[in-house]
């Protein structure tokens, strides 16, 4: 039970209480550039909350096993080729490498497979597709898995690291999608001339980041009702 | 000339003001927005972010002739991320506290446009002292747009300056200035001001 309920505490605290883009500031470009009608958008955060659990998945792996102080394949490596056993054998110097590596090929294979099954939804993504590669989002959700594998003592299991991912892409698929129904709205609207485009867009960021700040102790809550409940 | 590249002071004047990162590019969002809550932590960020852009630069442009064009991002993002990777370990090493504040921030520049955008527009084209000066030039500009940002929201949520107190004791502190609410409605605003006068600029000189 107590799984479950970190489990509900990691996805809500991703999606909604430190949402990734109006918390974190990641995935600002998309978050811009994609905005500008829903239907775009939402397939825009379907496909990145898709590419963040792939790369979630692949870099727990990789970090799980090989990047992490005492992680069991390099060490058996060493000892194999008789390095001393009392040596720690820490590779986390190589991750950002490796998830720049992971990211860029779980894209391409998104790519692919969104070219093959849905053309119309490729075309309208145009350049934004690729650049899923430079979405801070995704190098982000693996840079936190990587933060929870740091210590020995109590490390991220992969389910928590995938609801971390998820948490983390429908948390972007909401802002974005918010995003656009404002910006459609914000079409008919006459806005100053200066601050027609990037500006009033991160003013109504602004607005829209103040009303994510009211989610702050939700789970906490969310914990409380659950262990009512349970009583 | 039909093709003309820019010289090496042109590279260098147009980092600055006139194609000034986060002003007329609008790139680098992430750090702008999420390190200028102070000014300590946004100097930082501008001076890893220029280390790696100049030795980005500088390893493009020596290795242009050997680039093949599928391949080209792929071994731009490796050569950013191995120096990002330096960065951090040298910022670990002698400014822990500031390292740490920064968190994951530092390896997020990894995936900042701005240097991708360099390698792409400027060094994988031009030689070296050009590629030099256009990394120069470009951060002289990303940190003159941080720290413009940080010092807004600094003095305004915090009443001081690089820690320093600059407004009097009874200066109500504007919380949200350093929440994140506060950075978007920065650069929001910041933006309308320099398209303001730049729209001015340009209506004059029609004149």
């Amino acid at each position: 039970m107590d799984t479950l309920i970190t489990l509900i505490q990691i996805g809500i605290g991703a999606a909604l209480i430190n949402n990734f883009v109006l918390h974190y500031f990641v995935g600002i470009c998309p978050f811009l550039g994609v905005s500008r009608r829903i239907d775009t958008a939402f397939g825009m955060g379907c496909a990145v909350t898709f590419v963040i659990s792939i790369a979630a998945m692949l870099s727990w792996t990789f970090t799980y096993f090989i990047l992490r102080p005492e992680a069991p394949l390099p060490a058996w490596v060493w000892q194999t080729c008789g390095g001393d056993p009392a040596v720690t054998v820490d590779l986390s110097v190589l991750s950002y490498i490796m998830y720049i590596f992971v990211i860029a090929s779980s894209v391409q294979f998104v790519e692919m497979y969104v070219r093959k099954f849905f053309p119309p939804l490729y075309k309208s993504f145009g350049v934004f597709l690729p650049l899923i590669t430079t979405n801070c989002a995704i190098l982000f959700a693996c840079l936190e898995i990587m933060k929870h594998l740091q210590e020995p003592a109590k490390l991220w299991g992969l389910h928590e690291a995938l609801t971390l991912a998820v948490g983390g892409g429908v948390g972007f698929t909401i802002a974005i999608t918010l995003m656009a129904g404002i910006r459609e709205e914000l079409d008919m609207c006459d806005v100053p001339k200066p601050l027609a485009g990037a500006g009033i867009s991160l003013i109504t960021a602004g607005i829209l980041a103040m009303a994510f700040m009211g989610f702050a102790g939700v789970d906490k809550g969310i914990e409380r009702t659950i262990g009512m409940l349970l009583q | 000339m039909a093709t003309h590249e820019p010289t090496a002071t042109e590279r260098f004047v147009q980092g600055i003001l006139p194609e000034n990162p986060v002003y007329r590019q609008l790139l680098g969002m992430c750090p702008t927005l999420a390190v200028t809550g102070a000014m300590e932590p946004a100097m930082t960020m501008a001076a890893a972010t220029a280390f790696v852009l100049i030795l980005a630069n500088v390893t493009v442009s020596l290795i242009r002739g050997l680039l093949k064009p599928h391949l080209r991002i792929l071994v731009f993002t490796l050569t950013i991320a191995t120096f990002v990777t330096i960065a951090d370990r040298m910022l670990a090493a002698f400014l822990y506290e500031m390292s740490k504040q920064l968190g994951p921030y530092v390896p997020l520049i990894i995936v900042n446009c701005l240097i991708i955008s360099r390698c792409e527009i400027c060094s994988s084209k031009q030689g070296l002292f050009t590629a030099i000066a256009d990394g120069v030039g470009m951060s002289i500009g990303f940190a003159l747009a941080l720290g413009s940002i940080a010092t807004v929201r600094e003095i305004l949520g915090s009443g001081k300056w690089f820690g320093l107190a600059v407004l009097p004791e009874g200066w109500p502190a504007w919380g949200i200035m350093v929440l994140p609410p506060g950075a978007f409605l920065t650069l929001g605003l910041l933006l309308g001001i320099a398209e303001w006068i730049g729209q001015s600029r340009a209506s004059r000189a029609n004149q």
